[in-house]
């Protein structure tokens, strides 16, 4: 079996052990990357010669006896709008085409101090925008089950990589379901943490008060080995939250309550639901309680996620102007205000829209017919799942609604793409913890069940994802 | 007559932070090449975030207790949305108040002026932007503008009047007053141009009020309203409509004008700013900064009146501007002679200071060669009799240009008080011989005695002591 399949902790055994060494670990995944990557496009930018001298450069330490990291020699993709110091950051945007930080977010220096080598920058839909990676200047991400499918967004280019065996886990961005939209359809897991439990230094903004950074991995344990090392409070994230050294393990647990959303599987396609409700019986069979539960303010969700969301990313998107760093245009001839227009008319057409839905609900006159109205609904829904986890320790539901759908089928209608996020966006309003862990197929095509908790109660829902995934064996990787 | 109503808005820098509002840049950006003194941060590079600067925090909430206002629970910022080239991030981090009162003061009153108040409306935190430099000096002649954002992110404190001014010459007061205030907490060196700001508002009879911007110093504050007014108030008698608008302070021709690109009614879009958690202000806080807060003027001058038993007035000229109220009390560590002290600084040195040269160089003794040691040696020589107050007068009027001390140049003129009679009375005796007519005349009017003393002093070269010797002129005159 190739290295490359491995998981994260047997590769950081094995190079520590001497089995095979970095390098030719790296070299494998480069060599799997070259075969695939034509029929996928989950990168934007490779980086194989600075990943291989990182790999040799660990050989060394290893064989001179010296320590190293928990996460020595693994290779990770990470999304294209995580800050990485001295490698291009592009955002999938024209408005970033050739940006290239001048630090390291702090995600990334956490992996880095943990041995870790960033074999490339993975694709993603426009400054995160989008659930399919379609809205990408660098052209759409497929899907490795069935080519002609998306990969789902907006991490995409992650969760595409991670499943199809060109690194051993990646980083995403979960603003309303952008980690765990593109795990479900890719059958890799997907964990959005507590908002506030990574830090989002170096994130790219898109909605603020939304998104988190989460880990993408091909196992409940490999999200659990990325997360130990990026988690916790960080001086240059006045949102992280100020609590000790968190670590996550896994634990045979039973007996754990378990509410299955009804809202959630209602509007779902019956192949989506029959596969979420054999997940329920599974872990009904592993000594969980399971029950219905109702979450009417759902209702509200979509509208207030757009509202929230837009409203931030019309103002988190206005520095992009082109004057401090950007593309090549001259500004001979302009006067700024025009320059701003040209520049900023090279924004793809979903940024451009959330731009304008942004700016008009935050208006003067419509700030409280829609701003302030979806930070109340916010608060609603906030409240009734906070009332429910005092009654369950996790609530499940499918991932998406849908099964991983044909390239272009959605792409024109933004109404109809939006209302797949249906069942993410939840987790994003409340502050809370998801995962999504791979269920099983239907036609062929993956399913995610979606766990949620509390704010703050990942290991409960790390306990239930582990279970689940110990008694389901479903699939990892597909036949490229 | 006309009824005036004026309003103001005071922008200080918080240069006693000495960080940037939200990063850790120096705020003492003066004098530094273009774009040295900026991080990722104050860029407004993709994936910084805000961190706030809890000293400005503090400062601001000296302000506002000096200033009377009240404290909110809670502090929060908001974005304010425009593009301007000199905005890294096309959005300024401040404060507002119209969703509930978050700005870090509001309500306060002041006195200035013997007996006059004005009503504050509002303080609020916020950021500097960088600083636009035209190649040729002016807009209107550039073909380019070059961007320096050392400035920008440097902490700002406005404070916002009500317009409760009717006269230019109030606004002055006013302003020294705040500006003496500010000093006095020690959280803005007003020396240093442009760290203090000033923005009016003006309208006539209830009619549209006028904003006028780009004021470069206090004193030009006072000339653009009275020009303002006037303009105003031809128009009214010549009943044209004044209209709503911004005009700028042409600083070389002393006139207000149209603003070259018309400001259209700007919609800036606020939201709360969701990287910066609201700030609770608390009453440990508050009475943490009531501890911490320095002597403030009003205190100073009761202080002064009391302690050094100087009058109301010298007490108040004193206070009215820290730099001379620290060297009155630095005058009296040398030598302790308060009501002679401050009558020699109020009275006498106050009268050599440039108040040109004082605009330019933002010091009260810029060009002048003295220091408390001077008005110490001076005040001791007068007090013990050493010389008269003519002559020490005389004494003052030439070290303030060569910095000599006092007592030297007292000795090197060999002057000493003639405290010989018969030299006074020979010298009184030439002038009743020379001025004979006058002599007469100061037998019928007293007054006159004060010619004859004056000729006394001058043939006496100023050694003869006045007092003395307008006795002894007295005593001929009933002799003869």
């Amino acid at each position: 079996m190739p290295v490359y399949t491995l998981e994260v902790e047997q590769v950081v055994q094995g190079i520590k052990n001497r089995e095979f060494s970095a390098e030719e670990y790296i070299s494998q995944l480069f060599e799997r990357i070259e075969k695939v990557e034509r029929k996928l496009n989950a990168f934007v930018t490779l980086n194989k010669k600075g990943g291989l001298e990182r790999a040799r450069r660990l050989d060394k330490k290893i064989r001179d006896g010296e320590q190293s990291g928990p996460l020595a020699g693994i290779a990770l993709s990470i999304k294209d709008n995580i800050c990485t110091k001295g490698m291009k950051t592009t955002c999938a945007s024209k408005m970033l085409e050739s940006f290239v930080p001048a630090y390291d977010a702090t995600v990334i220096k956490r992996l880095m101090a943990a041995g870790a080598i960033i074999i490339g920058k993975a694709n993603l839909d426009e400054f995160a925008m989008g659930s399919t990676t379609e809205f990408s200047r660098h052209g759409p991400t497929r899907n490795p089950w069935d080519i002609s499918r998306v990969s789902g967004g907006s991490s995409g280019g992650s969760a595409a990589s991670v499943a199809a065996l060109e690194c051993a886990a990646s980083l995403g961005s979960d603003t309303g379901g952008s980690v765990r939209c593109p795990a479900s359809f890719c059958s890799v897991v997907g964990l959005k943490p507590t908002y506030g439990l990574v830090s989002r230094f170096g994130l790219v903004s898109y909605a603020n008060s939304l998104e988190q950074i989460g880990p993408i991995g091909r196992t409940v344990s490999d999200v659990v080995s990325i997360l130990n090392v990026i988690v916790g409070f960080d001086e240059n994230d006045h949102t992280t939250t100020n609590s000790s050294k968190l670590t996550y393990s896994l634990r045979e647990r039973n007996g754990l309550r378990v509410g299955l959303i009804r809202e959630f599987t209602e509007g779902a396609d019956p192949r989506v639901i029959k596969i979420i409700y054999k997940a329920a019986d599974t872990l009904e069979k592993q000594g969980c309680k399971c029950e219905e539960v109702s979450l009417p303010s759902v209702q509200y969700a979509l509208a207030s996620y757009y509202t929230i969301a837009t409203a931030e990313a019309s103002s988190n998107l206005a520095r992009y102007d082109n004057i401090r760093y950007g593309f090549d245009m001259n500004p001979e001839g302009y006067e700024w205000n025009s320059y701003f227009a040209r520049a900023r008319s090279n924004f793809g057409d979903e940024a451009k829209r959330r731009i304008i839905v942004g700016s008009y609900v935050l208006s003067s006159g419509y700030y409280g017919k829609y701003y302030l109205k979806a930070h109340q609904a916010r608060s609603l829904l906030k409240h009734e799942m906070e009332t429910l986890f005092k009654k369950y320790d996790v609530l499940i539901g499918p991932t998406m609604p849908i099964l991983p759908f044909k390239l272009g089928e959605k792409i024109d209608d933004p109404l109809k793409m939006y209302l797949v996020d249906i069942d993410t966006v939840v987790a994003n309003l409340t502050a809370m913890p998801a995962i999504s862990v791979p269920a099983g197929f239907a036609d062929g095509l993956p399913v995610g069940l979606q766990i949620m908790a509390d704010q703050f109660a990942e290991q409960t829902m790390l306990d239930v994802a582990y279970l689940f995934e110990q008694a389901a064996k479903v699939q990892r990787s597909p036949e490229l | 007559m006309t009824t005036t109503k004026i309003g103001l808005e005071i922008h200080c820098q918080l240069t006693g932070a000495k960080s940037k509002l939200f990063c850790r840049c120096s705020s003492d950006y003066r004098g530094k090449a273009p774009n040295t003194n900026i991080c990722p941060i104050c860029a407004g590079l993709p994936g910084t975030l805000p961190l706030l600067n809890q000293k400005t925090v503090e400062f601001a909430a000296m302000i506002t207790l000096a200033l009377g206002c009240k404290f909110p629970d809670e502090i929060a910022f908001y974005r304010k949305n425009y593009f301007y080239p000199d905005l890294p991030k096309n959005f300024q981090l401040t404060q507002y108040n119209a969703y509930g009162i978050t700005s870090i003061g509001v309500d306060g009153k002041l006195e200035y002026g013997n007996g006059k108040d004005a009503r504050i409306r509002r303080i609020q935190l916020e950021e500097d932007p960088g600083r636009l430099v035209y190649a040729s000096g002016s807009m209107d002649s550039s073909a380019y503008v070059l961007i320096d954002y050392n400035r920008a992110g440097v902490p700002l404190v406005e404070i916002v009047t009500e317009p409760d001014f009717a006269e230019p010459k109030n606004v002055r007061m006013f302003l020294d007053k705040i500006t003496s205030i500010i000093e006095h907490l020690g959280v803005c060196d007003t020396k240093l141009e442009g760290s203090v700001r000033c923005d009016a508002n003006v309208s006539i009879e209830g009619g549209n009020k006028v904003e006028i911007k780009n004021i470069s110093s206090f004193a030009d504050v006072e000339k653009a309203l009275r020009y303002e007014i006037t303009r105003q108030r031809t128009m009214a008698s010549r009943e044209i409509q004044v209209r709503s608008e911004t005009r700028h302070w042409d600083d070389a021709r002393k006139v207000t004008k149209e603003s070259r690109t018309k400001e259209e009614e700007q919609d800036y879009r606020y939201f709360p700013e969701p990287d910066i958690p609201m700030v609770m202000l608390g009453s440990e806080f508050i009475s943490f900064i009531k501890q911490s807060i320095p002597e403030l003027p009003d205190t100073r001058k009761e202080r002064f009146m009391s302690q050094y038993g100087l009058s109301a007035h010298i007490a108040q000229v004193l206070i009215g501007n820290k730099e001379l109220a620290d060297f009155f009390e630095s005058t009296l560590m040398i030598y302790l002679s308060p009501k002679e002290i401050a009558n020699w600084i109020v009275t006498d040195l106050m009268s050599f200071i440039d108040e040109r040269q004082r605009e330019e160089e933002h010091s009260l003794f810029a060009g002048l060669k003295i220091g408390p040691e001077h008005i110490a040696d001076l005040a001791r020589l007068v007090d013990q009799d050493m010389i008269n107050r003519a002559t020490a007068k005389q004494i003052l009027s030439q070290i303030v240009r060569t910095g000599e001390m006092p007592s030297a140049l007292a000795k090197r003129m060999h002057v000493s008080r003639i405290d010989d009679a018969s030299v006074l009375a020979q010298a009184v005796q030439s002038v009743f011989q020379m001025e004979q007519v006058a002599v007469q005349d100061a037998r019928r009017n007293a007054n006159v005695a004060n010619f004859l003393l004056g000729k006394v002093m001058k043939i006496t070269k100023g050694k003869a002591d006045p007092k003395i010797a307008l006795e002894m002129i007295q005593k001929k005159l009933k002799e003869d």
